[in-house]
């Protein structure tokens, strides 16, 4: 039977009123933060974990707390799986959270995924109890290796954080997808809303993006387009799109034409 | 009593706790998690560690990012 439109989104049991989980990283300020949460309308939004800073104005968490979202810290910055572990441990510690967005990257320049770190840092983290949600490249090998470590999703990049170059290979998206039982998270390198509608449109479960929302010259205002997009692209993945034709196939009628 | 706090040497008062050092550097203590020498400490003994002469703390909480 085919997927209803209105099919609950979960992750590991928990079910999310939206496929658009938001990342918070980019924002000038904690205000544009909440018009951002507010007009993509998520139901989940990613931290970062870093040093307290007694000169911080305003509080991230109550501005997230303030609209009832739930919070996936991650590990971002971390080098080496024994890192992010150490750093998805004082998440849980601080937020109270088993949930982890896992980033394990390999250099500055790329911010790509380090294979062999982020493979060994799910499986600690899946046997220390958490509920791990693997950044990670666009790789269907790779992913099916995270989701065998027992990830409760697989989050493929579509192009490097921040590049905004949008969907690279969306034949690797299929396969992932095609090969997953657990949710597909198109997670970085989008760059406007038509990239969050493609990663929909082959057959991601979600979209985790931050940068082009939280940089765009209007965040909240596109923060809604991508909420309409991701809601755009799941339905034209249900409804099915026509089949690619090298030549035209009139829509009118042939027949009847008049004599003129 | 000198400590070294998220890379700064800090003069505290003797017997200082952990959930003290913690609200006076972060405000509030929700959302902070603590490392002392290198082990994290469990929140719920927070209000009866005591902070002891040299030890270096890292306290880290929650920032955009992500």
């Amino acid at each position: 039977m085919a997927e209803h439109i209105d099919a609950p989104f979960e992750i590991a049991g928990v079910r999310l009123t939206s496929r658009l989980i938001m990342g918070t990283g980019g924002a000038p300020s904690l205000q544009v933060i909440d018009e951002v949460l507010a007009g993509s309308g998520t139901a989940l939004c990613t931290v970062a974990m870093r040093r307290v800073d007694p000169a911080t104005q305003g509080s991230l968490l109550d501005v997230i707390d303030a609209r009832g979202i739930r919070i996936l810290p991650n590990t971002a910055g971390c080098r080496t799986a024994a890192e992010a572990v150490r750093t998805a441990q004082l998440a849980r510690e601080a937020l109270e959270t088993d949930w982890v967005k896992l980033e394990v990257i390999a250099d500055e320049r790329t911010l790509l995924p380090d294979p062999v770190e982020l493979l060994d840092a799910a499986q600690a983290l899946v046997a220390d109890g958490f509920t791990v949600l693997p950044y990670t490249n666009d790789d269907p090998v790779l992913a099916r290796r995270l989701e065998q470590a027992g990830c409760a999703a697989v989050m493929p990049l579509g192009a490097p954080i921040g590049t905004g170059l949008g969907i690279g290979n969306p034949h690797n998206i299929e396969l992932i997808v095609s090969d997953a039982t657990v949710p597909v998270i198109l997670d970085a390198g989008i760059g406007t809303a038509s990239d969050a509608a493609l990663a929909m449109e082959l057959g991601c479960d979600g979209v985790l993006l931050a940068s082009a929302v939280t940089r765009a010259r209007r965040p909240a205002l596109m923060a809604t387009a991508m909420a309409a997009a991701v809601e755009a692209g799941r339905a034209a993945r249900l409804a099915g799109r026509i089949p690619r034709r090298h030549h035209a196939h009139a829509s009118s009628p042939i027949e009847g034409m008049p004599v003129l | 009593m000198r400590v070294a706090v998220n890379g700064h040497d800090l003069d505290i008062s003797d017997g200082t706790s952990l959930l003290a050092l913690i609200e006076q550097h972060a405000g509030s203590a929700r959302g902070s998690a603590v490392v002392v020498d290198g082990v994290v400490v469990p929140r719920r003994t927070w209000p009866d560690y005591a902070v002891r002469p040299g030890q270096h703390i890292e306290l880290i909480t929650a920032v955009p990012g992500g």
